[in-house]
């Protein structure tokens, strides 16, 4: 072999690189977006079935809260999405401010109105658990009231989002906001230690493992992992929508609608 | 105090605001799509006179 042919050979990408870079291709992102979304959605109706039968037919009722205990299965893990929808948002968001990734701030745009319907699950169970357990449905404790912060501040999002024509620009002025409003999820995570709150502490840690009996953790998790695949499916799906009405007078959403006619 | 109402009331709740956002998107996916076959209609008139 000639070793001028040799040293002139084009570096190959790592995978990773390279898959990275294809997903920042339109056409390539909703193709295998799609690929991916009924499996989601199947994996998420899967586990949704088998955490509400544990928590709803298995489970126990609790020594204190009694049956409604049972609404814990619903309000912890849309809870945790709300936050963790947020912190990816933020996340996305800043990627999108430095980097100038295109699906990147279409996936943390998307990301909006699913974390506020989290939220709005969150604070409506929460509620609902509330009046059987404390005797009220809501008090202006620091955990309740950050909480309803944090739907203000998707609303925020989505408003502002919405407010200006070019996509672009309203995506940086929205992820600016998203960014910003980030500084309410540690107010919302130790709320319940910094103040003296009606809401309890918290019950499971990444760290310090978990207070509750295994009867009831097990549905509590699933229905955790369930709804992330609810976010995945969703956001996704969401996404695909943004890219067709973004680049519906590009060549390849034309191709993909004459194909499916 | 029976529970009961309080948990069905959240659940359906929560069945309901998560179904229509998973719902909603694809009803604007339908919408979209109408509009840029409609796009193409008005593009390809124009282009040809005759038609």
């Amino acid at each position: 072999m000639n070793s001028n042919t040799a040293t002139k050979a084009k570096p190959r990408k790592h995978p990773v690189v390279l898959f990275i870079h294809k997903l920042g291709s339109p056409p390539w992102f909703y193709d295998f977006a799609g690929k991916f979304i009924p499996w989601l959605w199947l994996i998420f109706g899967v586990l949704t079935v088998l955490g509400l039968y544990l928590g709803l037919v298995k489970a126990p009722e609790d020594y204190l809260q009694g049956q409604s205990v049972r609404i814990i299965y619903l309000h912890v893990p849309a809870a945790w999405m709300s936050m963790m929808i947020y912190s990816s948002m933020a996340v996305m968001g800043f990627i999108a401010l430095v980097w100038r990734i295109r699906i990147v701030e279409i996936l943390a745009m998307a990301s909006a109105p699913i974390g506020a319907a989290f939220t709005i699950v969150t604070l409506t169970a929460g509620s609902l658990w509330g009046r059987p357990t404390w005797g009220t449905y809501w008090v202006w404790d620091a955990r309740l009231t950050s909480e309803l912060v944090l739907l203000f501040l998707y609303l925020g999002v989505i408003g502002l989002y919405n407010s200006i024509d070019e996509p672009r620009k309203a995506a940086r002025a929205a992820c600016l906001l998203a960014i910003v409003g980030a500084v309410n999820l540690p107010i919302i995570h130790y709320s319940v230690k910094w103040w003296n709150t009606l809401h309890q502490g918290s019950s499971i840690s990444l760290m310090g493992g978990s207070s509750i009996d295994s009867s009831m953790l097990y549905p509590l998790l699933i229905m955790a992992v369930a709804t992330k695949f609810y976010y995945g499916a969703n956001l996704l799906t969401r996404a695909r929508i943004k890219l067709l009405e973004q680049d519906k007078r590009k060549a390849w959403v034309r191709e993909i609608l004459k194909e499916k006619n | 105090m029976d529970h009961t109402p309080f948990i069905i009331a959240a659940y359906s709740i929560g069945f309901v605001v998560l179904l229509w956002c998973a719902v909603a998107p694809l009803m604007r996916k339908k919408s979209i799509a109408r509009d840029i076959r409609r796009l193409i209609q008005i593009e390809e008139r124009s282009r040809d006179p005759n038609s």
